[in-house]
């Protein structure tokens, strides 16, 4: 069938999937570079290390992609045959193959520590004293916060208790409860101050999701999980459920403020605690 | 009409069927390959069989360390069935050997006291959990119970599939299909029964070292 | 000829059914495979259709709607409840019943015999019990979209305790019962015929055919078969754990002091909801390199056939199959950094992950060096297995940001998860798919396909794919989460609403432009142009030595002798450009 050595041929075929190829790399270019959709606005402290290390990850996979997609693209333009053109016959190259794995090895490794890192910010430090403590229970389908009274210490919540109106059994009779706080679908904080967050559920699988604080923590039946936070742009945010959680996952949100001051924080908080 | 099978090529007669490895390895191709099909086929259900258990032998580590664990009294049928059951591994242990050594009598008595002493296992396991539901532990008691259940209930069915194939290798005993060249049904059957027996142990060692 | 007519005494004429319908031919098993998972791809692409246009226009009311379907459009607006159906039953199906019925049972049994020079599987009664098995399991999740009380509505993922406690959703009753049936069926299919593959191939190859000779669509199904033999019982154990909870009373994944539906769940105390997740990902994650892996080799093996060019690094190819099906029993942590698992394990199982890109990045420079240098024939084949690398690239490097646990805390249960996935193990198997029924159409049915409708069919599907998937990479970066029956719900999520019309029309045309496919499919079984060579595509494995397509046997008297790896494409000083493994090595027997 073939017995000549020529060139490659450009063929149409193979300039058209290469066209396609370039579309795909300068409309990922375009979507990331120009970003005309992208992450919610950033207002917490640890937020901003994630997006750094996205956007670290993003520049290294970037040139990846652009690279491996353009090679691509590039190699079935150049290389179709249209006659009896035959193969280059190589096809091994230890030396090569060799430095690409080490390369992709000590290029993921890097991004590893690096990730590492963040990771450890988050879940190998403590929070502050200073923080705000919130339990934060989920349910089918809203979001419970409980904050402590004045008082700074929780009150003892027992199922047997749960009302329509005391959603998280809030035994109002233990000493330390009496001052409790308990709100449904409303969370407030304070800019610049940590936040502790614990973190239960009633029924299900829910998964408490601060777009714009980059929180996102499960909240699974049977465990108490805390985690912590700064936030530290003021302004009214949204609360998602991030785990499929039955017939009303979709409509399970919350309203975040995160007041400007303290002074703020406290006016809200007199008010909820003149509602108990 | 779809072509899907052209009846030309029916015509082709199958190779002549060359002695086997250890009797029957492959449809009748010259193979190279050292161990037979079936005992391949054998390693891979008992690689399967090991995985599901190991899986709930996962699930059952991560609740031992929950605070609602609450062990139970593993009924006392338990200790003389697990002889039970070692028992009729000797046997059929004993079959493999007589039959290598042609002692046909003797294979088919020994597979036939293996077989009754697995039945007599399963019966012992039916009466072990019948000593719990006296005592009032039932399969949603406690984590261990429910464990204790399923376990059994699982290791018993597979041993049931034993003794199915067990039956089948104690018909071709009977019909004299089985000579000292030529026993790998019985080779396979007594190493899955083996096997059975090893997993008994360890799902018994489970239970009672919690 | 009197061999043939003394045979013809050994072989008695089967009837229609034992022929066509009972057979345990691995040819017709192959293709009953193919044809029921095609069907099931159908099922599992109409919910996808409607999944997208709730998406794309969630507070519509669209009367049309309301009359097709009454119960789940009542009033004209999609019922929630239906939409998280169609979430968990597209998934379920695709997945299960689509991608990995398709590719080993479909692709791996009309291969296997044929690829290593035998006649049959090791055990061809068994191979045709694991097909009826798998159709019954088809029928059982089918059946689960028409209960009453609702479809199952877990997700394909399952978690307990929305999985466990029947009343947690309305399908959770006699639909999630059904899903556990259904997978259960397919395990026990999946199980018997991994077993006949990892049997076949090691000990009925051919004289020659050494484990270094195979081509890599075999490496492929034997690793894969391998993983599903370790994994697919991990998740049987999980059903049978699930299946208690909810119907013996224990307490496996179920904890104490669950309120549902205003009242205390009693009886329950002990149980781990991520017990459920460790268990099922131990399995899932293997589950998607079942997928792939098989989809790896043949695309390779289709590349190579069509730039004319041996494989780039054979060796590497295989090792680097072996390390990811190895290292994917221990990244399976990485779908649950955010779920409450410990933080150090999180951290553990980031190394693994990001340890595991690096043999797929291998495949990705070998078959870049595959195409470089090549002289590529752009068969609709061919085509698609190109795609398959782009599509896999794509795929593969957004699961680097994914890896890493911090960044993958804001993408987790986002449609940037969704884009992932989808293009790496839904879309890139997909067009490996394709690719292989192009090739081997030909073989299985001695018709060939339609060419140009082929090429229509990559160049629309190409186009399509990306725009479909491409962009919820953005809409996961903008935070919209999956399973969202509406995300117009948040504010924040509104803005991005124009990129959900976008792919929900994208889609639109994709699924349209598959009815191409299916048009050249089935009129080519019919009317398709005859083959009249053994060989047309020039390839070197030994299915196409052998008439199109081959008869009952597979070979003639004599089985094949291998004398050479599959790759002998464009090798110097021959008169053609590839020499077939069955041609005596005369000139070069370096493999």
């Amino acid at each position: 069938m073939a017995d000549g050595n020529g060139p490659g041929r450009v063929t149409l075929s193979g300039v058209v999937l290469a066209f396609l190829i370039l579309i795909l790399i300068l409309a990922s270019l375009y979507l990331f570079i120009a970003k005309p959709y992208w992450f919610p606005t950033l207002a917490s402290v640890h937020g901003e290390s994630i997006d750094s290390l996205f956007g670290v990850v993003l520049i290294v996979s970037g040139i990846a992609f652009v690279v491996v997609q353009g090679l691509l693209g590039f190699f079935i333009a150049r290389y179709g045959q249209n006659g009896s053109e035959r193969a280059a016959y190589w096809h091994d190259n230890p030396r090569a193959e060799a430095i690409l794995l080490i390369g992709t090895a000590v290029i993921l490794t890097v991004l590893v520590f690096m990730g590492q890192r963040v990771w450890a910010s988050f879940y190998f430090t403590d929070a502050p004293a200073d923080a705000l403590v919130v339990q934060v229970t989920g349910e089918q389908f809203a979001w419970n916060f409980h904050y402590p009274g004045p008082d700074g210490a929780f009150g003892r919540t027992d199922n047997s208790l749960i009302t329509a109106t005391n959603t998280i059994g809030l035994d109002r009779n233990d000493p330390p409860a009496k001052d409790d706080i308990l709100v449904i679908g409303q969370m407030h904080m304070v800019a610049d101050r940590p936040v502790k967050v614990r973190l239960r559920s009633k029924d299900v699988i829910h998964s408490f999701f601060l777009p714009n604080l980059r929180v996102k923590q499960d909240a699974v039946p049977g465990m108490g999980i805390e985690i912590w936070f700064v936030p530290n742009k003021s302004g009214a945010y949204e609360i998602a459920c991030a785990e499929l959680c039955g017939l009303g996952h979709y409509r399970m949100k919350g309203a975040l403020t995160i007041d400007a001051s303290q002074a703020d924080f406290d006016n809200w908080y007199k008010e909820q605690l003149a509602q108990q | 009409m779809p072509v899907l099978t052209e009846d030309r090529r029916d015509i082709i007669t199958p190779p002549p069927v060359l002695p086997g490895h250890g009797g029957g390895g492959g449809s009748g191709d010259s193979r190279a390959f050292p161990v037979s099909k079936y005992q391949i086929a054998l390693w891979i259900v008992l690689t399967t069989i090991v995985m599901l258990f190991a899986g709930l032998t996962s699930a059952y580590i991560v609740l031992r360390g929950v605070p609602a664990w609450q062990n139970i009294e593993l009924p006392s049928m338990l200790w003389p069935n697990t002889v039970v059951l070692f028992l009729s591994s000797i046997a059929i242990e004993f079959s493999r050997r007589a039959v290598r050594k042609n002692h046909l009598q003797a294979m088919k008595t020994w597979l036939a006291l293996s077989g009754i002493l697995g039945l007599g296992f399963i019966g012992g396991q039916i009466a072990a959990w019948r000593q719990l539901v006296n005592a009032g532990v039932y399969l949603p008691s406690t984590l261990q119970s429910s464990f204790f259940y399923l376990l059994t209930g699982l290791h018993g069915l597979h041993l049931m599939g034993g003794i199915v194939a067990l039956s089948f290798v104690f018909y071709r005993a009977l019909s004299n299909r089985l000579t000292a060249f030529n026993h790998e049904p019985l080779k396979l059957c007594a190493t899955y029964w083996h096997v059975m027996d090893a997993l008994w142990i360890y799902l018994f060692l489970l239970l009672l070292l919690s | 000829m009197d061999d043939a007519h003394a045979a013809e005494h050994h072989h008695p004429q089967l009837g229609f059914w034992r022929k066509y319908v009972f057979s345990t031919d691995h040819k017709i098993i192959g293709i009953q495979y193919l044809i029921t998972a095609m069907a099931m791809a159908i099922v599992g692409g109409l919910l996808s259709m409607l999944m997208r246009y709730q998406l794309a226009w969630p507070t519509s009311l669209s009367p049309i709607m309301a009359k097709i379907f009454p119960v789940a459009f009542s009033g004209g607006i999609m019922e929630p409840g239906f939409y998280i159906s169609l979430v968990t039953m597209h998934g379920t199906i695709m997945v299960f019943f689509l991608f990995t019925a398709v590719l080993t049972g479909g692709f791996g049994n009309f291969l296997i015999p044929l690829q290593i020079g035998a006649r049959d599987m090791a055990f061809p009664f068994l191979n045709a019990l694991s097909y009826w098995v798998f159709l019954l399991s088809c029928i059982v999740i089918f059946s689960a979209l028409f209960v009453t009380s609702g479809a199952p509505m877990g997700g394909w993922t399952a978690y307990a305790p929305l999985s466990a406690v029947p009343q947690a959703a309305p399908g959770q009753a006699t639909g999630m019962t059904l899903w556990i049936t259904a997978i259960a069926l397919f395990t026990a299919s999946g199980l018997m015929g991994g077993l006949n593959y990892v049997t076949t191939i090691l000990t009925m190859r051919t004289r020659g055919m050494s484990m270094m000779r195979l081509p890599l669509t075999q490496w492929s199904l034997l690793i894969t078969a391998i993983l599903g033999l370790l994994a697919f019982p991990v998740l049987l154990a999980a059903g049978i754990l699930l299946l208690f909870d909810r119907m013996g009373g224990t307490s496996f994944f179920l904890p104490a002091g669950i309120i549902m539906n205003q009242m205390p769940l009693a009886g329950h105390a002990g149980g781990h909801p991520l017990l459920w997740q460790h268990l099922f990902w131990f399995f899932g994650h293997p589950e998607v390199y079942i997928v792939i892996l098989p989809a790896m080799g043949m695309a390779s093996d289709i590349l190579s056939t069509f730039c004319r060019k041996p494989i780039f690094s054979y060796r590497m190819m295989v090792y680097s199959m072996v390390a990811i099906a190895a290292l994917s029993f221990v990244v399976w942590g990485h779908h649950m950094f955010v779920s409450g698992m410990s933080p150090f394990l999180g951290s553990v199982f980031t190394l693994t992950t990001l340890l595991i890109a690096v043999p797929s990045a291998i495949k990705t420079f070998n078959w870049l060096g595959t195409v470089w240098g090549a002289r590529i024939r752009f068969t609709a084949a061919g085509l698609f297995a190109l795609g398959f690398v782009s599509l896999f690239v794509s795929g593969g490097i957004s699961g680097i940001f994914l890896g890493t646990s911090a960044a993958d805390i804001q993408l987790q249960d986002t449609y940037f998860i969704v884009a992932h996935f989808h293009l790496v193990m839904a879309i890139a198997p997909l067009f490996a798919a394709f690719g292989g029924l192009y090739f081997w159409f030909p073989k299985m049915f001695g018709r060939f396909m339609n060419e140009t409708l082929g090429k229509l069919h990559f160049w629309l599907s190409f186009t399509g794919v990306y725009a479909v998937f491409f962009p919820m990479h953005v809409l996961g970066i903008g935070g919209q989460m999956r399973r969202i029956y509406d995300p117009t719900q948040y504010m924040f999520l509104v803005p991005q609403q124009p990129v959900n019309v976008f792919i929900s029309i994208a889609a639109f045309i994709l699924g349209a432009s598959q009815l191409i496919f299916l048009f050249n499919f089935f009129g080519s079984i019919f009317g398709g142009r005859r083959v009249t060579e053994y060989n047309p595509w020039h390839a070197t494995t030994l299915e196409w030595s052998v008439p199109s397509p081959p008869g009952h046997g597979n070979f003639g008297v004599e089985l094949p002798t291998v004398h050479r790896w599959a790759f002998d494409f464009a090798v110097p000083g021959e008169k053609e450009d590839f020499i077939p493994q069955t041609v005596p090595a005369t000139v070069q027997a370096k493999h």
